[in-house]
Order: structure tokens, then sequence, then C-alpha cells
């Protein structure tokens, strides 16, 4: 069975609540099947909406999305076979665990053999096997959130929506539910469209990350992409650390740019600029600029070391570094004596590809 | 296992469970007194005027007390014929003295409960009883009225010999025990408390009933809309909750009467003839209608309360997994609902059943209740200790019901809010 390319399209949607305000702005986005997409973006960013729109509760105001090539703008939730797990699971509080999952089986009614021998296969996938009885009150916060996937995926759903589902949950279980829920989608293959405004828990489940901000998707492109090679400076901004330098370019030739700052003057990676006299910002990620360089680099600049944060395997150094105070180095931690000391000089070098002279802010 | 924690000591060496005992005691006693006022009012206002309803209901020493001498006379006497010498002299020694502590009426009326036409005959004795000489009282008594005669009228008053008596509740269910002792029904002409009791029961079950089926949408209504709007509806709900019962009940008068508001926009519409216009007041109608209208944000809070707590995403959670709206609502939403139905229901029936103002306004003789029953023998007859019984037994239905719901939903259930 041959994969599909758009499996789930978004074409050219738009949202809008109150005739007002567009929360979604002309969407396009096209999901593969079997793909596990993430839409990230800061809180009010549309994503949010969008899962509403392709799970039915809300309805584009202009557009279509079409899943398996059919547009479903006119069918009602219930009979679109789409999973959803919600933000605060939306367990059945009055049904077991057994009759939750149940639930979706029974209201298509089948048969009481099949719906026991379907229930038990998704219990025993989040290892869940020994809870069937008990009431969704009578479980942890994780437990209840692998019952809330299970059941969106028992009926086998041609797409499971997640709307920020691991947000409830302390940090270490966060995490280990983020793997979990990656290895059941590996091992089902079933389209996973995942809405969080955690950039972590993004980068580390999804094969595509969508980046949303104000209605549009800046970036759709793997997580390995979207850190290394941010498209605008929203993107670069939002995802990971980022250091940046406001300037104007002053040359641009042969795929390396000169951006003239306020002082001094460094050379960049042209990303969205063209022509000279463009004003732009340079993003720099904190990990791609090193102390000391062994190795010849095309920028070589000096930096006071305004603070230094301990961080247990590396240390953030904090640096005044062309006028800009707020530049940031990650020194991993090791057996290397750099002479990193409140008020030091020190020297600081980077390659200008890794230098994106992007969009101004 | 309970041999080691007797063991545990704490750091002074007394054992743990005395030592939080001491350390938890003050503040026991804090908390007592804390409620102490309340209780005291409670059970001042409360369980004190319930045990005096109830000893009232049962208490029949007036004409125990009134015949001292002919009850203890009359222990000896079998009742099979007419009595001796001995009780006819100390019926003529007590009846002398309440005759000229000028408190025999009460004695007549309280025998001619007991046997039909007995006041007529006490009276001509009081008359009589004047002339009397001494000694031989059987024959003198005997010779003033031939029902002296009967021993029918002798077995009355043995009858009302015991300082208690449960005939008021008898008489509450329209029975009383004959001149043999047996509890038999009173003639069906005269059954008018048992129609009264169905009557409540059926105005309270379809009273509860309305305003559950118009509270439910209401109350969804203000747990789903948004703030600015389910603000001005709660105000709404709540506006004749602030209202004073007799307003509210006088408008319904207003507006139900044959030539009122509701009447004229029938005949307007050309719903009804002008000459026909239906009778929607002094009947049950008129009940129904105003008691659902008053007793109905008893049923919207309690349901507001819970529904405002289940989250909008079960819903949406039944509808993705593939139920139908319908489906959701039944197997979702309506089950989580439960503890509030059951809280305004409760609410509303018992409340309900001991209506007293409404229906005694616009209830006519068809629509009153139970509870106007209660009023008219407090009020009128002064009968107040048959009006203790039906008060009594009012509150064991009551209390009969919340024991059946305690049994179906689980009073654990109930959220009032």
């Amino acid at each position: 069975m041959s994969k599909k390319e758009d499996f789930v399209k978004f074409d050219k949607v738009d949202k809008s609540y109150d005739g007002k305000v567009l929360v979604v702005k002309d969407l396009n986005l096209d999901i593969k099947e079997g793909e596990f997409v993430t839409m990230l973006g800061p809180s009010g960013s549309g994503k949010t909406t969008c899962l509403m729109m392709l799970a039915g509760f809300e309805t584009p105001t202009n557009g279509e999305i079409y899943l398996d090539n059919n547009p479903i703008s006119n069918i009602p939730p219930h009979k679109r076979g789409i999973g959803m797990v919600f933000q605060n699971y939306a367990l059945f509080p009055h049904m077991t665990v057994f009759e939750n999952l149940a639930f979706p089986l029974r209201v298509r009614k089948i048969s009481k053999e099949d719906i026991e021998k379907k229930v038990d296969k998704a219990l025993a996938m989040v290892s869940l096997s020994e809870f069937g009885n008990r009431m969704p009150g009578q479980l942890s916060g994780g437990q209840q959130q692998r019952v809330a996937v299970a059941r969106a995926l028992v009926f086998d759903p041609s797409v499971v929506l997640m709307d920020e589902p691991l947000g409830a949950l302390d940090k270490n279980l966060r995490e280990s539910m983020q793997y979990e829920i990656k290895h059941i989608h590996e091992s089902i293959g079933v389209t996973v469209v995942y809405v969080t405004h955690d950039q972590g828990e993004a980068l580390t489940m999804s094969n595509r990350i969508a980046v949303f901000n104000d209605g549009k998707v800046q970036q759709l492109s793997s997580p390995d992409k979207l850190y290394e090679e941010p498209v605008n400076s929203f993107v670069a901004e939002f995802i990971g650390e980022n250091n940046t330098f406001a300037g104007e370019i002053s040359d641009i030739s042969n795929g390396s740019c000169k951006v003239k700052l306020d002082k001094g003057e460094i050379i960049a990676n042209p990303i969205s600029v063209k022509s000279v006299g463009e004003k732009t910002t340079v993003s720099i990620r904190p990990e791609r600029a090193l102390i000391n360089p062994k190795d010849k680099m095309d920028n070589n600049q000096k930096g006071k070391i305004e603070e230094v944060i301990y961080h247990g395997d590396h240390t953030r150094v904090r640096l005044n570094l062309l006028g800009n105070s707020e530049f940031i180095l990650k020194v991993p931690n090791s057996s290397q004596n750099l002479d990193i000391k409140l008020g030091n000089e020190i020297d600081i070098g980077w390659n200008s590809r890794d230098a994106r002279a992007l969009d101004p802010k | 296992m309970s041999s080691e924690t007797q063991k545990i000591l704490s750091t002074d060496g007394i054992p743990l469970e005395e030592s939080l005992k001491k350390a938890e005691k003050k503040n026991k006693i804090k908390a007592f007194l804390l409620v102490t006022p309340l209780l005291l009012f409670l059970i001042i206002t409360y369980i004190v005027p319930i045990a005096d309803m109830f000893s009232r209901s049962i208490d029949d020493k007036m004409v125990t007390n009134m015949l001292p001498k002919t009850y203890k006379a009359m222990e000896q006497w079998d009742g099979k014929e007419l009595p001796p010498e001995e009780v006819f002299e100390a019926f003529y020694l007590d009846y002398k003295i309440l005759v000229k502590n000028k408190t025999a009426g009460k004695l007549q009326t309280q025998l001619n409960y007991e046997k039909n036409g007995f006041k007529s005959v006490l009276k001509k004795l009081a008359r009589k009883q004047k002339k009397f000489e001494e000694g031989n009282y059987k024959e003198q008594i005997m010779k003033v009225h031939k029902r002296w005669r009967n021993v029918e009228y002798w077995r009355a008053i043995k009858r009302r010999a015991p300082a208690y008596t449960y005939s008021k509740y008898l008489k509450g269910v329209d029975m009383y025990s004959n001149e043999d002792g047996k509890i038999v029904q009173v003639s069906e002409d005269r059954r008018i408390h048992r129609i009264l009791w169905s009557r409540t029961l059926e105005v309270a079950f379809f009273v509860t009933l309305f305003c559950f089926l118009m509270a439910y949408p209401i109350a969804h209504l203000l747990a789903t809309l948004p703030m600015k709007y389910s603000n001005l509806l709660m105000i709404c709900v709540l506006l004749p909750f602030w209202t004073s019962l007799l307003v509210r009940t006088a408008s319904w008068m207003i507006l139900l009467q044959q030539q009122g508001i509701v009447n004229d926009f029938f005949v307007w519409i050309g719903l009804v003839a002008d000459d026909n216009r239906p009778e929607m007041m002094y009947n049950k109608t008129g009940t129904y209608v105003a008691m659902t209208q008053i007793l109905l944000p008893f049923m919207v809070l309690p349901l507001y309360s819970v529904m405002k707590t289940i989250s909008p995403s079960l819903m949406r959670a039944g509808k993705s997994l593939g139920a139908t709206p319908a489906v959701a609502f039944f197997k979702v939403y309506f089950p989580l609902t439960i503890p509030g139905i059951g809280a305004g229901c409760l609410l509303v029936f018992i409340l309900a059943i001991g209506y007293y103002i409404t229906p005694a306004l616009v209830g006519g003789a068809s629509g009153t209740l139970i509870s106007n029953q209660i009023a008219y023998h407090m009020k009128s007859t002064l009968d107040w200790s048959f009006a203790s019984a039906m008060g009594l037994m009012l509150l064991t239905g009551v209390l009969v019901i919340y024991w059946i719901y305690n049994k179906l939903v689980g009073v654990d259930n109930i959220k009032l809010g």
C-alpha cells in the first residue's frame, strides 16, 4: 500500500471567529499518510483552531479541508472517523477504563467479542492491561493519558489528533510519554497531528513540524532542518536559543554577505536578504560560536564575560559582543581549562554559514 | 502487625496514639465550641418543636384527667354489661366538679368524638344532676336519659381511659377504631384525607417533573453560554426567586383568572371563544402552573452547579469517538448530571409536598393540598393534636422518600452546589 502524499490537506483555509480578526490565514498544509506532524506555536497562533477544524468542532470560514481526497467541511465530527486526545484527557469519569475504550466500538455496533479483543489489545499497547476495571479517577495522570491515547486509537482511525496531551504532566513523565507516543506511532503507522507549544516535545516526536505564528505557518520542515536552518527570525527565535544582531547589508556576493552593525561588521549567510542596504537580523545558535577556536573561522571577535551560570553538563556564559550584551555561549563542561571568569576578555569565533541573515524583526 | 503498631512511641516515650489524641483534643474542643450555638439553635428550633408536636399528637390525657375517679372505678369493670354502682357514683362526682368549674363542655366535645349523640346526653345530665340525692346514683343517672342504660356509652368513656392514643393518626388516613376496638375505614363520603394525601403526592410529582423538564435546558444554557450572557440569564432565573412568594402567587392570579391576561390572549388569538374561557385558577391547573414557576430555581441551581463542572471536551470526545450528538448526550452528558438531577428533584419534591401558600391562594377546592388541611385544623377547628399528627405523617413521608432516594441513587451523589 503506497502512502498517500496529501492524506490530510488544508487548502487555502481561513478562520475567523468574530468576522474581524483572522485566526488562521490562508493555511495550506499537506500531511502524508502515516506521518507525525506537529503544529507548534505560541498560544493564540491558531494551531488549536486548525486542529479543531480538522476534528470538525469548528468550520473553516473559507477554503476546504480534505481527508483522503474527500472534502470534510460538511461532515459532522462523529462521522469523520478521526481519533482525538484532549488536553485534559476527557475520559468519561462515570465509566471504567474498559468502558471508556469500548465506547467508540459500542457506538459503531461492533460485536461483544470483537470489542473485548480490541480493547484488550489497546490496553496492552499502553501497558495498562490490569487496569480495565478501574475508574479514571483512580488512575494517575500518566495512566489517564495512556488510556486517552488508547481510546483514540482503539477504533482504528485513519488520523489521530492530539491537543497538547502532555501539558498536565510533570517533566519526567512528559518525557517518557513522548517516547511512548512516538513508539506507538511507529508501530501502528497511524497519521498523527499533534499540537503543542513545547518545542522540546515537537523536536523529539515529529517527522515534520509546522511552526505557527499569527495564524500562518512560518515554516514546515523536519526537526533538524527547523533548528539548523530556520527560514525567518520568528522561527529562529522560537525554536531553541538564539543570538541575534540587527544590522544592514553592506556587501552581498557568492553566498555570503557582510552585515554592518552599530559597532563592527560580521560575515553572514544570506537567507532572506538579496541586496545591499537591506535591514536584517543575523541569528547564531549559541553552540555554534566557540571560545578560542583552533580551526580557522571567518568571524573572530572579542567579547567580555558579563555572567557565568553553571548548569551541570554545560556552562552558560553571557558576553558583551559587538554591542550585544545578551550574547549567550554554551560551553561544554570538560576538563579543558578555559579562562571563563567574570570580566575576562575572550576570543569568540564562528563560521559565516552558521550566521544566518534573516528578515529584520 | 497490631502489636508492632502499638509499640510506636513518640520522642517523649508516650505511645504515639495517645500523644496524637492529646494533641488533637484541644482542636476538637475548639471545633465543638464553635458549632455549639448552631447545635443549640437546632435543638431549640427544630428538635424540641417536633418532639412537642409528637407528644401533642398522641396525648390524650385531657379526658383522663377530667374523670380521675371514674377511670379508677372502671379498672374493675370488664365492659360486658352496665358498670356497677361505684362507677356511676364516681362519674357523678367527677362530672359534678366539671360542671361546677364550667369545663364540662370540653368533656362533652371529646366524648362526642367517640360516640355520636353523647353531647346531648351529657348536657341533660349537667342540668339534672343538681337535684340528685345521695346514694343509688346508678338509678338516678339512668333515669335522666335512656342512653345511660346503653352499655355502648360507658364503653365509649372507657375507651378514652389511656393517656395516649394513636387515633389521630388513624383519622389522618380516614380510619378509626370502632366500638369493638377494630380499625375500620370511615364511610366513603367522609374519606377526605386520603384524597388530599394522594393529590399532594400527585401535585408534588408532576411539579417536580415539570420543573425538571424546564430547568434542564435552562441550566445547560447557563453552564455553556459565555459569561456575559449567562450572568444575565442567571439574574432572570434568580429575580423571581428574590421576589416575595405572595407577590409571585398574586401575579399568577392576575394572569390566570378567567378575565385575566392569559385568557384574554387566548381569546384574542382565537384559541377559545369569549364566552367559553377555561378556568385556569382555583383548580389543579393553577396549582401546577404557579408552583412550577415558584420552585423552578430550586431545580435550576443544583443542575447548573453540576453542569458547570462537566468539561465541554467530554461531549467533544464522545462525538470524536463516533457517537452522534444524541448518543453522546445520553451516554456521556446525562449520566454526569444525575447528581444534580437527584438534588434538584429531591429539593423540589420535598418543598412541593409541604407547600401551603400557593395552593391556598390559587388552588381552590380541587387544588388544595394536605398542608392546607393541616393549617385548617391549626386555625379553624383548633384540633392541634390532629394537625400535629398530620404534620408528623408528612415529615415521615419526606423521610421515607429520602430513604428511598438514598437506596436508589445514594445521598453521596447529591450535589447541591
